[in-house]
């Protein structure tokens, strides 16, 4: 009876876990098979297979220009919040003050806040201070950047802090009774204590930022446009198999950089 | 190598003084041991000592020179954690050079160093290896390693056998004091297990509330405690409540009237008594005190045996007798005669207590 119910109760968990993995897949799946059909309306089954749709990309200036700035943007935006998130994780999690619990809330609301919500606060601060200051500010690299640094915060401070909180200070202060100062006790083993923390961080944060639509839409400037709006444009007009392809080099990208970063960091412990 | 000097030391958060003007003078090349219970500033004392936690009033100086405003890397001690706090993500050899490499040795020197440091401990072939990869004994030596290679003004242990294991334990104490009879060096160890001070200290500081009760050697704290917290501290001891009623004679609340030293004064107190000092059966009669009593209850403890006594409704003793093959092992309810010499009275005014 006993040993009835756990293999049933197995089976079920198997089987739920099995089934959201494949829901989870599936558009993974379907936008892969998408990217290869030789017809220019995707219509099942295809009527035949074809690479073309990856030459088209190459040929198509709004996606090159896109891949470009984005990846300019996510990697700036990257570095600027991990330069931001570790000091400021660093008091989070080891001085005591008022208001340390707001903070760390603060940190987060990026999160929380809908894209778009965000994107209109921005555009309408950017104007304001353009106005008040004369710097061309809204629609510049610079404007994109600020704004896409802004959501990749609540990533980098959510992960260093938690490697931090893991780390035995112990060792730091016999750093510090050995000789080394409290920059060199930081650079040599606080700092390689976290980085599993800190390479996690900058993963998510430049997949958030790689990948974030809403926000971009309000502050890129004429010209500059990011992949995911040139994805956005292209399939106003057409809906042919050429974004399924920009969405299979998009996945790539992004699952290159996380096996990449796995070798050195094992993901599955840090988050 | 220099002798260590506290002077009135002090920390303070808010209204809560937690180290109470601690004044010590750690000779050079002594073993000296904090010994008390958890909260009892110990700890706090260790790391104003190391340099982490900025005094609230007082002075540090090793030999001749001031070092209560130095940071701690600038204060030359070798400290030793509980934790081993070892550097995870380097070798055992690049974690004993750390301090070496901090002080700008030269390269040529570095090596011999490390290699002399880990043949100290045992470790000579364990260079290459990580942390992760020696048994906790082995991370500790390491950590000793590595605070032995900077050749220390002073070497401060925080608790260094906590995380060992009993039988370890044991074995890394007397290594360690070992060690530090070899290289005669100015040591500070913390620690709540009276056992591990007593086996380690040349001398020994008893703290408690913040405050030092006793400093002394073994025989000091164990024959002549300086209040009732040290005598109940330090070794074992029954307590008899009551009154010193003439110079000499010692009342108890339970109504025995005792001999205890003369020197004892007058007024309310509590008379301690170490198991061991008790004598039992025939024997006792011929001793300044001399009581009947029912044994309440008998604990093995293999090579010994205590008896517990209990004197009348209010007092009761516990003897301590070698446990013989002569069948005189007494049990539960049997009427026994105990009895002590007045010398064996340890007698605290209550106030102190």
């Amino acid at each position: 009876m006993m040993a009835d119910g756990r293999f049933a109760g197995r089976v079920a968990l198997h089987g739920v876990a099995y089934l959201t993995l494949g829901f989870i897949l599936m558009p993974l799946v379907f936008v892969t098979w998408l990217a290869f059909f030789a017809q220019e309306i995707p219509s099942f089954p295809p009527e035949g297979y074809s690479l073309k749709w990856f030459g088209a990309i190459a040929n198509n200036r709004n996606f090159v220009t896109g891949l470009w700035t984005s990846m300019q943007v996510a990697i700036a935006a990257t570095m600027i919040g991990l330069v931001l998130a570790v000091p400021a994780s660093l008091i989070l999690a080891r001085r005591q003050f008022t208001g340390n619990a707001a903070m760390s809330q603060f940190l987060l609301l990026p999160l929380v806040v809908p894209g778009v919500v965000m994107g209109t606060a921005i555009y309408v601060f950017q104007i304001e201070t353009e106005i008040a200051t004369g710097l061309p500010i809204l629609g510049s690299l610079g404007g994109l950047i600020a704004g896409h640094t802004l959501i990749v915060i609540p990533w980098t401070v959510r992960l260093v802090t938690a490697s931090l909180a893991g780390l035995d200070r112990a060792a730091e202060e016999a750093a510090q009774s050995l000789g080394a100062n409290q920059w060199t006790t930081f650079f040599r083993v606080t700092l390689p204590a976290i980085r599993p923390g800190v390479v996690a961080g900058a993963l998510f944060g430049f997949v958030t930022s790689f990948g974030n639509l809403e926000m971009s839409l309000f502050l890129v400037g004429p010209g500059r446009i990011t992949l995911p709006i040139a994805i956005l444009q292209y399939l106003e007009w057409k809906i042919d198999p050429t974004v399924a392809a920009v969405s299979v080099l998009q996945i790539l990208l992004i699952a290159g950089a996380m096996i990449i970063t796995d070798r050195y960091v094992k993901l599955a412990r840090v988050v | 190598m220099a002798s260590l000097t506290l002077d009135g030391l002090t920390k303070s958060y808010g209204d809560v003084a937690v180290v109470k003007s601690v004044s010590l003078e750690v000779r050079d090349g002594e073993f000296l041991v904090l010994l008390g219970p958890s909260g009892c500033g110990k700890t706090t004392t260790l790391r104003m000592i190391a340099g982490f936690v900025p005094p609230s009033g007082g002075s540090i100086r090793i030999g001749d020179q001031d070092i209560t405003r130095l940071p701690p890397w600038k204060r030359n001690a070798g400290l030793v954690f509980q934790s081993y706090a070892l550097f995870p993500h380097m070798t055992v050899a690049q974690n004993v050079a750390f301090g070496l490499e901090m002080r700008k040795a030269a390269r040529s020197e570095v090596g011999p160093r490390v290699a002399e440091a880990l043949r100290l401990v045992r470790l000579d072939g364990y260079g290459e290896r990580y942390p992760r990869q020696l048994s906790g004994g082995q991370q500790q030596r390491v950590a000793l390693a590595r605070a032995l290679v900077i050749r220390p003004d002073v070497l401060l242990l925080d608790e260094p056998l906590s995380n060992l294991d009993a039988k370890l334990r044991l074995q890394v104490r007397l290594e360690i004091r070992a060690l530090q009879q070899q290289t005669g060096l100015t040591t500070v160890m913390v620690t709540h297990d009276q056992e591990e001070a007593l086996t380690m200290a040349d001398r020994l500081v008893v703290m408690s509330d913040g405050a030092v009760r006793q400093v002394g050697t073994q025989s000091d704290l164990y024959e002549r405690p300086a209040d009732l917290f040290v005598a109940d501290f330090v070794g074992r001891s029954t307590m008899i409540a009551g009154t010193v009623t003439a110079p000499g004679t010692f009342r108890s609340d339970g109504g025995l009237v005792l001999t205890c030293p003369a020197s004892a004064p007058l007024g309310p107190a509590t008379l301690a008594l170490r198991p061991e000092r008790l004598t039992m059966g025939l024997a006792a009669r011929d001793l300044d005190n001399h009581v009947p009593g029912t044994a309440s209850f008998v604990s093995y403890l293999g090579a010994m045996l205590d008896v517990h006594v209990r004197l009348n409704g209010t007092d009761h003793v516990v003897v301590q007798i070698p446990n013989k093959a002569d069948g005189l092992a007494p049990a539960v309810g049997d009427t026994i005669e105990v009895g002590w010499p007045a010398s064996a009275c340890l007698v605290f005014p209550r106030e102190a207590a």
